[in-house]
Parts: C-alpha cells; sequence; structure tokens
C-alpha cells in the first residue's frame, strides 16, 4: 500500500477475526457488548499496538536522540524505524518532512504560529472553510490577530458541501493560506481537496489539509495531492493519544522559524546565540511521547496489514448499510447529505433532544458522540443545537448497526 | 412536606423500579409535570451554564417561600430539573440554604448520569441555593 495511488481489487476483511484483535471490543457496559460507534473521536486500539509500547517500557525505556548507550541507541533507531513507516505510508519525499507533535491540533498549531510570524502581514488572510473542527478555527484566528491578517471562510450548502464557485471568489492575492478538513468530522463530507489544491498552487498559496478524519479510511498520498502540510493524530488511526504527524514540504518548512525552544531542537547554544537543528528536529523540541511514538508505528504496520484500501471497501459497504438502516427510522433528519461522504453519520430524530437520545442508547451500551463536535459554527449553519453522531470503523457490523437503530427507535419512543 | 421528606418520598417511588430503563421513563414522566418558567424568563440571565442541554430557571419570592419555574429543551434534564424543583420549591430560602440534598446520590442517579449531564444537575442545585441565600440576605434586611 503504502501510500500508492493505484487502486487494488479489494480484498475482503474478516471482520470477526479482526474484532478478537481488539481486546476492548469484548468488554460489555451495564451488562450489555459494547458497540463502539464513537471512531471519529478515537478508534480502539489493535493488541498489537498495546504491546508494541508495553514492550518498549519492560525492554528499553530512555531517552532517544542523545544517549550513548545501548538502551537509547535501540530506542532512538526505534522510534526512527517509525518515522520511516509515516513517510512510506503517506508517501513523503523526504523522511526529515514528517514532524512528530502531541497530534493534529499540535500540527496545525505549529504551523499557523511558524508560518504567520514567517509570512502573514496585515492585509494578508487565511481561509477556512465552514466545516472546520474549532482546533482548525481557533489557531487561524490567534495567527490573523497577532499579524493583522484577516480569516476568510468557504461557505457550505444545506448538504454539507462546500461551495466551490464562493471558494473562487474568495481566492485573491491577499490569500496565503488555505486550511482544509479533507474529510468532516460532523458531516462526514469528504472534500475536493486536490481541486482546492490545485487552484491555491496557481497562484502561489500553500495549503494545509486537516487529515484528522482521513487518515484512518482513505489511502492519503502526500505527493499525489501536492498538499503543503498534511496534519493527522495516531489515536485516530488505531494507535495511542499524544502523538501526531505534521508533514510540510521542505522548502516551507526550511523557511519557518522554529515553534518551540528546548532539547533537540538546537545545534548549539550560547548565551549570545543560539543556531537551530536541521529537520526534522528543529520543529521536536523536548522529549517526545516515546512510547506512543511507537504505538503509532504499530498501528501504521496493522493498517497496512489490513490495507487501506481494504478497510475503506468495508467501511464504504458498512456506511451505506447504516445510512439505509437508519432511514427507516420515523422523521430522522440527516445533517450532511454530501455526495461524497465517509465514516461520520450525524442525525437528529424528531424533536428528540440529541443528549436525550445519547444518553438512552448508552445504557443499552452504544457508544456515540453528542453535542457540536467542535464544530459549532455547523450547528449555528443548521440552526440545531447539536446531533447524535455514529462515526464507523471497519471492525463495526452490520449486527451493530442494527442494534443502533433499534435502540434509537426505543429512545424516540421513550421521548416522545 | 418538607424537603426531607420530598426527598425521601422520590428515593420511595425509585425503589419501585429495577431496571434503569424504567427509571428513565420516570424520570422522563416527572419532565412533563415541571412547572414551567413563563416565556419572558426564558433570558440568557436565567440560563444555567455547565448544561449540555439548556436549563432557565426563575425563582418567585411569596409570602416567604420560594417558588421555581424552569425548563429544558432536552427532555431527560427537564425530568431531572423536575425532581430538584419538586424537592425545593415552597420552602423558606433558609430551608434552601440550608438543605443537604441525599436523593441524587440515594437513588444513584450519580452514577448513571453522564458526566456533563449530573454537572449541570449540580451547576443547578447550585444557581437554586444562590438564590435562596440572596433571599434570605434580602429578608434580613427588611
Amino acid at each position: 500500500m503504502s501510500g500508492n495511488s493505484t487502486i487494488s481489487t479489494a480484498r475482503k476483511l474478516d471482520i470477526e477475526r479482526l474484532r478478537s484483535e481488539f481486546p476492548i471490543l469484548q468488554t460489555t457496559v451495564y451488562g450489555k457488548p459494547l458497540v463502539y460507534l464513537d471512531n471519529a473521536a478515537t478508534t480502539q486500539k489493535p493488541a498489537s499496538v498495546i504491546k508494541v509500547m508495553n514492550d518498549y517500557y519492560t525492554e528499553y525505556n530512555s531517552n532517544i536522540h542523545r544517549g550513548v548507550h545501548y538502551l537509547s541507541q535501540k530506542a532512538t533507531a526505534e522510534y526512527e524505524i517509525v518515522r520511516k513507516k509515516v513517510q512510506n505510508f503517506i508517501n513523503a519525499k523526504h523522511l526529515h518532512e514528517v514532524i512528530f507533535t502531541r497530534g493534529t491540533t499540535e500540527s496545525i498549531n505549529l504551523v499557523a504560529s511558524c508560518f504567520g510570524r514567517k509570512f502573514l502581514k496585515e492585509g494578508d488572510s487565511v481561509m477556512i472553510t465552514a466545516m472546520e473542527h474549532h482546533s482548525n478555527i481557533v489557531p487561524w484566528q490567534m495567527a490573523c490577530e497577532e499579524h493583522g491578517a484577516k480569516l476568510k471562510v468557504i461557505p457550505i450548502n444545506d448538504k454539507g458541501e462546500l461551495l466551490m464557485d464562493e471558494f473562487e471568489q474568495l481566492l485573491d492575492e491577499t490569500v496565503k493560506l488555505i486550511s482544509v478538513t479533507y474529510v468532516s468530522n460532523t458531516l462526514g463530507t469528504v472534500n475536493p481537496v486536490k481541486k482546492i489544491i490545485e487552484a491555491a498552487h496557481k497562484q502561489g498559496v500553500a495549503v494545509l489539509v486537516d487529515a484528522a478524519q482521513a487518515i484512518q479510511h482513505i489511502p492519503v498520498d502526500v505527493q499525489e495531492l501536492d498538499a503543503d502540510f498534511v496534519a493527522f493524530s495516531g489515536h485516530k488511526m488505531y494507535g495511542p493519544t499524544g502523538v501526531g504527524i505534521l508533514y510540510g514540504k521542505e522548502e516551507w518548512l526550511n523557511q519557518m522559524p522554529p515553534y518551540q525552544g528546548g532539547g533537540d531542537m538546537i545545534k548549539t547554544v550560547t548565551f549570545e546565540k543560539t543556531t537551530y537543528n536541521d529537520l526534522p528536529l528543529k520543529f521536536e523540541a523536548g522529549t517526545p511521547s516515546i512510547a506512543e511514538g511507537m504505538g503509532l508505528g504499530a498501528a501504521i504496520d496493522y493498517m497496512e496489514h489490513l490495507g487501506v484500501h481494504n478497510i475503506a471497501e468495508a467501511e464504504g459497504q458498512l456506511f451505506s448499510y447504516a445510512i439505509d438502516a437508519l432511514q427507516e427510522i420515523d422523521e430522522i433528519r440527516f445533517i450532511g447529505e454530501a455526495t461524497e461522504r465517509a465514516a461520520s453519520i450525524s442525525f437528529l430524530v424528531g424533536k428528540a433532544h440529541p443528549f436525550d437520545v445519547g444518553e438512552i442508547l448508552d445504557k443499552y451500551g452504544i457508544a456515540v458522540r453528542t453535542g457540536h463536535h467542535c464544530t459549532e459554527p455547523i450547528m449555528n449553519f443548521f440552526g440545531i443545537p447539536g446531533t447524535v453522531r455514529a462515526s464507523l470503523s471497519f471492525y463495526n457490523t452490520t449486527e451493530e448497526i442494527d442494534k443502533l437503530v433499534t435502540a434509537v427507535k426505543k429512545a424516540v419512543t421513550m421521548l416522545s | 412536606m418538607t424537603i426531607k421528606e420530598q426527598q425521601d418520598q422520590i428515593v420511595e417511588d425509585f425503589e419501585l423500579f429495577d431496571d434503569w430503563m424504567d427509571k428513565y421513563e420516570y424520570i422522563i414522566q416527572l419532565g412533563k409535570e415541571l412547572p414551567l418558567i413563563d416565556e419572558k424568563f426564558k433570558t440568557d440571565e436565567n440560563l444555567i451554564k455547565g448544561c449540555q442541554s439548556k436549563v432557565w430557571l426563575h425563582a418567585d419570592f411569596k409570602d416567604g417561600k420560594l417558588h421555581f419555574t424552569a425548563n429544558s429543551d432536552a427532555l431527560i434534564t427537564k425530568g431531572l430539573v423536575s425532581m430538584v424543583i419538586q424537592v425545593l420549591s415552597g420552602q423558606t430560602p433558609k430551608d434552601i440554604a440550608d438543605a443537604n440534598i441525599y436523593f441524587i446520590d440515594e437513588i444513584g442517579l450519580q452514577s448513571h448520569l453522564s458526566p456533563t449531564r449530573s454537572n449541570g444537575l449540580l451547576s443547578m442545585l447550585k444557581q437554586i441555593k444562590l438564590y435562596a441565600v440572596a433571599y434570605q440576605a434580602k429578608s434580613l434586611q427588611q
């Protein structure tokens, strides 16, 4: 796979066997088997990821990039192998274009801060979309405020799709960077990021792709997309929390000032003058999340073992099944009906408050998310207090979807 | 009934149900008995913060006693609000301010409600106690 864009014939995944590799999926809540449909918030972890993290702490825990001793060398080597795995997974041109961060939020903040300091000035603008997660809104508001730049927002239609005509209108010479989500965490919309990047590059504008909700569902090839920056988190792709990735093109990363000061990011330090390290360490101040990094490596191994295309195929089928099954519920209203969608299904039923529905589903052992999903502007656009969101992973089953439908029906009866 | 008697009554009512689904149905039913807040009082000042759902609460002081009306956009929340009001409405500010609220723990609500919901419940109780303390101070001045 390795981010290779050639479409292979999908292999059917043996879901029952794969489920047995996730210890948490064997548990019960309130005496009922767990039905985990909150994968957009975080995915569950296979035993191989948990084992790698445990192995690190039991066998070679030590600080990396600085020790002369055996453990440190081993840990450093293993950690750097993960960087290589990430490079292959997203098909980055250079190894040093892969920066370890704490997660998508930190990756975006890094670019907003460092790109902003170097390239944003009064009168400039940054463009985002109306369906961004707060993590892809607030860092840009902060950067714009700091540099006197303006924030432009690409609007959406009632189906939850970007208005591409409006996008072209907004793309004037003031725009320095566009930051756009690949897949919406609330609406499930898959955005035409490649088109956006092409249009932006005609005017020399950089594009950051928030791939937090894409990397676990669809193959992401940074060179094929020609993205300038790509951000994603380990914990949404079967890996641990506390580790994420910022991919950045070498030419941008080299021009940007460092993010934080500290260990690892320096070459030499004197009180008069510090020189900064080369990529990627220039952006990696301080001891990183080492065990989590190892876990991310194992998660990538796991996904490559299954094949990202196979995951996409299985999830696509389950998604269609879920939409059809949910449609049977009286008065259901989907929030987000884009033609291109993946994984997340947001809905409301009749007058029932999403919070009430979620709480009753919980008692049936069904984990969904309720609320605004860190996308308050979307809720304001649709004029709703929140939604119930079921978000899928390949390890979910049609039986689980049936349980969801039954429980939603029951909740609606109770709440009417 | 005193605040204690009201609480004991609720605890007793809940003992009738074994299943948590039945308890939820009962809570939702109680929501329908909530003395509703007048639309003109559904203002931002009367909105209680700390809830995923919205709760508006209004207090009336009459004949030395506090009377509460409220509403919520979520039914389970409405039921919880209804229980709290059943316990505390029509009592004196002093009794409310001094009240030890134990029925929530006794019926096991705390452990069954989602944390956001029980935080909301706690902020509502806090708000009611603040009203009580304020009216207590006011009546002492008079």
